[in-house]
């Protein structure tokens, strides 16, 4: 066969191959997003224990969550929306706000904005911050919420990219994430204490520190670290909001 | 497209469904042609994702070997394995967006698994050695087969591995079913923590492979 055959051929499947998977990817986008928008309201809202099926969540969502909010590096608020309308600030919606590019921004020194959602439920107030850091494989990242003194953590959900199943990938799955329930991140001396995952059981650690330690998944180490390096890094970020609330 | 063979020959005639149950045993991609076997190390902790790893593996390798088949006449041999890659990128990524968009969750699930079919040496081993030389119909057989023969080992041993390792048992859509029960573990019984690990599927690929031979002597092979 000639190279003018082989050439020909080659750049006939390439441009038809090219041609087909961008046909997909911009008719399946739209479903794609619905999905993926959907998939994190739900993940928000069982942070403070509200289950949620994907069809609902937007329902759900503007039901439960007062404020939209998108803060500073210094904590302060920046942008606020309520019930995904625009009622003070500028620039995108909170919601839409991506922690990994946020973080990037941070790290780079540059000016980021960070989302944090209020939620009442049952006269309860919560507030949910957006986590997001490395496991040993890919992205982990996942929400933390924390009672209305900013100081108890009423509950957690992590995910995964790609973590081992059945050793890392345990962080995804409830009998890890009840362990947070009730922690807390500040100690009796007004210290800042984002919740460590520790190795060896939390009940051989001294009693100051099980307020804000949680069990680590054996056989999932390095994750383990991961979580616990995000909760640190993302946590110290809200910090400065955190102590501006609390001191209201 | 297979209107050419059903006037010469049956669709389900004994040749083309030898193609099928051939690879589930005599050919068995895993165990015999020794090829996938870094996706059955890595997708058998559980047997959930590897039901539905052995699924979309089935899909891809069926539909690349019918594409490839259709095209074989036409592909410049010397550009052939990357027509091949071309094809099994193509499906993959579509059945991907098609998951995506359409079952979320089980998209989830698979997260990276998905990529990692286009790596699986079993499908571009089949297009080589199969859908090349065969017709479309038969090239079709051969990737089903090939597929169910490489869905079966994963299925035992992710069953073995998640039992000993976990003490349950996973289906998609069922959910975790604890096959063990809790009065045992209050007995001192222990879940395998080595089952969970890597090495412990290739042994169990090594058990089955000794199983499989010392049944069939015709594996065996001739001392030299």
């Amino acid at each position: 066969m000639s190279n003018r055959y082989i050439f020909t051929y080659a750049t006939v499947m390439i441009v038809l191959v090219a041609a087909l998977l961008s046909t997909a990817a911009t008719v399946l986008k739209p479903y794609q997003e619905a999905n993926a928008k959907a998939a994190k309201m739900v993940e928000i809202l069982k942070s403070f224990g509200v289950d949620a099926s994907r069809d609902q969540a937007n329902e759900l969502f503007n039901r439960y969550i007062v404020d939209e909010m998108a803060i500073d590096a210094q904590g302060k608020v920046v942008t606020l929306y309520q019930k995904g309308k625009k009622v003070k600030g500028e620039g995108v919606r909170p919601f839409d706000l991506e922690m990994k590019k946020e973080l990037k921004k941070y790290d780079a020194g540059q000016a980021a904005l960070f989302p944090l959602y209020k939620a009442v439920k049952d006269n309860q107030t919560f507030y949910v911050i957006p986590l997001y850091g490395k496991g040993l494989w890919g992205p982990i990242w996942g929400y933390i919420a924390l009672q209305s003194d900013l100081k108890t953590v009423s509950g957690v959900t992590f995910g995964h990219e790609g973590e081992t199943p059945g050793l890392g990938a345990e962080i995804a799955k409830p009998p890890f994430q009840v362990q947070f329930k009730n922690k807390t991140i500040w100690d009796g001396q007004g210290n800042f204490t984002p919740i460590d995952v520790v190795k060896g059981g939390v009940e051989n650690l001294p009693k100051a520190d099980q307020a804000h330690s949680v069990d680590g998944i054996s056989g999932g180490t390095l994750t383990s670290k991961g979580v616990d390096a995000m909760l640190d890094k993302v946590l110290h970020i809200y910090k400065n909001y955190i102590v501006a609330q609390r001191k209201k | 497209m297979s209107q050419e063979k059903t006037t010469r020959e049956p669709l389900f005639s004994a040749k083309n469904m030898e193609l099928l149950r051939k690879p589930l045993n005599l050919d068995n991609p895993i165990t015999v042609q020794v090829l996938g076997i870094c996706s059955a190390l890595a997708v058998t902790v559980k047997l959930e994702p590897a039901i539905v790893m052995s699924i979309s593996v089935m899909m891809v390798t069926a539909f690349s070997n019918l594409i490839i088949s259709l095209l074989r006449n036409t592909i410049p041999s010397r550009i052939r394995i990357i027509v091949q890659l071309v094809v099994i990128a193509t499906l993959v990524i579509l059945v991907d967006q098609l998951l995506k968009a359409f079952a979320y969750d089980v998209s989830k699930q698979l997260s990276v698994f998905v990529g990692l079919i286009i790596t699986n040496c079993i499908i571009m081993g089949r297009l080589e050695a199969f859908a090349m030389g065969n017709k479309p119909w038969p090239s079709f057989m051969d990737g089903i087969g090939n597929g169910l023969g490489y869905g079966i080992i994963l299925v035992i041993i992710a069953f073995l591995r998640e039992l000993f390792g976990s003490g349950t048992v996973t289906f998609p859509v069922i959910g975790e079913l604890r096959i063990i029960p809790q009065s045992f573990y209050a007995m001192g019984y222990e879940n395998n923590g080595m089952m969970i690990l890597p090495p412990m599927a290739l042994i169990t690929v090594g058990l089955i492979i000794w199983i499989q031979r010392s049944r069939n002597r015709e594996l065996i092979e001739e001392k030299k």
